[in-house]
């Protein structure tokens, strides 16, 4: 059983948590999207009006990171 | 018993009538005969100075983890009510809700979230309250632990030094999160798993974890997570009856100590044999020697019905010593509730009659046994 944030009780109370916080770097306003490659694993920018090819090692595959939002489970 | 050169039991363990007898395809005299109308001119009604003089209670063996102890001249229901009680009604504290921001490990969220409910923690749960259902978590009902770890190749790590850090996440890595009071309530021992190696979880380097976790008061009825006990069990104690009219052929001695476990028979001179009654709690009870003809009718096996060899062991916050004592707890609680009840049905048949009120339970509540 798991709850995406936003329909649990604890969401954003005071206690529940916090998901803005991590460790992956995020600014407000327009954020970088980092995307991994496929290959070697390296962490890459991908910008508007760039071929999407990772920057270590030239592979055209990438995959989007997993979401930081709060998924709710329970311990059973 | 003819054959035994040094009683270590007391004689009342060779009457007959507290026997189970242990056979080779079957078990016999499982029931208790002794109550009311039974035995003609014999008086077995309930009384609390009997039950006092048959009490007994003993610990065999006491480790950090772990206890042994007798419990005799009760009846299989009061010592299976305690086993229960034990595994399934002493109160803990176990993580319930998982609040998961990122994990990129290869376990999978479900799976390390049912990992952590199962960690033992060290929290006293008299100091906590239960957690009504859909209840708001306070400090005095949650506790809050964080476990945020990233494995990392370690640039210009020295030779010796690992390269690459966080590979194995434990419960070492658990970090309480005081709320509210609780961080003077904790402050000699502060809440944290009761065995810090257990592996949570493996990483890759850049691989990472976050979450949050809050920590219940629950009963293990609910969810074995709760459960007091690593286990909670009895065995009822062996007893091996040596017959005086048919002794052991001394040639077969040898063989007949091997029937049993090491140092339940001894074999004195010219091959007398006889049984150590001190090593008689170690016996298994194989039954081997019955499928022998040459020990046919030479020897019984049986058990006391009421002497319950409990073996518990403890994995939480409670040393081994002190689980019994709260199974109790545990128990008058239950009668308490009972009586309560018993008094409010009482009361009600009482008011169609207007009859008088009988006199409740005290404050704790005690109930006022017959006897003296």
């Amino acid at each position: 059983m798991s709850s995406q944030q936003g329909n649990n009780n604890y969401g954003n109370g005071g206690y529940g948590g916090n998901p803005g916080q991590s460790f992956a770097s995020g600014g407000p306003g327009r954020q970088e999207m980092s995307y991994l490659c496929a290959d070697c694993g390296a962490s890459n920018e991908i910008r508007p009006r760039e071929p999407i090819r990772c920057r270590q090692c030239g592979h055209r595959i990438m995959y989007k990171k997993r979401t930081t939002r709060m998924v709710q489970f329970e311990a059973r | 018993m003819a054959s035994s050169s040094s009683s270590h039991l007391p004689p009342s363990v060779f009457n007959p009538r507290r026997h189970v007898g242990v056979h080779a395809e079957h078990v016999s005299n499982v029931s208790n005969t002794e109550f009311p109308g039974h035995y003609p001119e014999e008086d077995h009604a309930w009384s609390l100075a009997k039950f006092k003089e048959n009490l007994k209670m003993s610990v065999k063996r006491l480790s950090q983890r772990s206890v042994e102890f007798d419990l005799v001249g009760v009846d299989a229901s009061i010592a299976n009510a305690f086993r229960r009680i034990m595994i399934a009604e002493v109160p803990t504290i176990a993580i319930e809700d998982v609040f998961i921001f990122n994990n990129t490990s290869v376990i999978q969220d479900e799976i390390l979230s049912h990992r952590l409910g199962l960690v033992p923690l060290n929290v006293d749960p008299r100091l906590f309250e239960f957690r009504p259902p859909g209840g708001l978590p306070t400090d005095r009902n949650t506790l809050v632990f964080k476990l945020n770890v990233k494995c990392e190749r370690v640039k210009k790590a020295s030779k010796d030094a690992p390269q690459i850090i966080n590979q194995v996440v434990t419960t070492a890595d658990l970090v309480w999160e005081p709320q509210g009071e609780q961080d003077t309530v904790f402050a000699v021992n502060p809440p944290a798993a009761t065995n810090k190696d257990i592996v949570l979880a493996k990483l890759a380097p850049e691989q990472i974890i976050e979450m949050e976790l809050h920590a219940v008061k629950g009963l293990a009825k609910e969810h074995a997570k709760w459960s007091a006990v690593a286990t909670a069990s009895y065995r009822l104690h062996p007893l091996v009856v040596l017959n005086p009219a048919k002794p052991v052929p001394p040639e077969h001695a040898e063989k007949f100590a091997r029937c049993f476990s090491p140092g339940v028979v001894k074999i004195g001179p010219r091959g007398a044999v006889s049984i150590d009654e001190r090593a008689l709690r170690k016996e298994t009870m194989s039954r081997e020697v019955l499928r022998h003809k040459e020990f046919d009718g030479c020897v019984e096996l049986k058990r006391v019905r009421d002497w319950f060899i409990f073996s518990v062991e403890s994995e939480g916050p409670y040393t081994p010593e002190s689980l019994l004592p709260e199974a109790i707890k545990v128990m008058r609680g239950k009668i308490a509730s009972i009586r309560a009840a018993a008094e409010a049905l009482l009361a009600d048949s009482e008011d169609l009659g207007s009859g008088a009120a009988g006199s409740g339970p005290d404050v704790d509540g005690d109930v006022e046994m017959g006897g003296e």
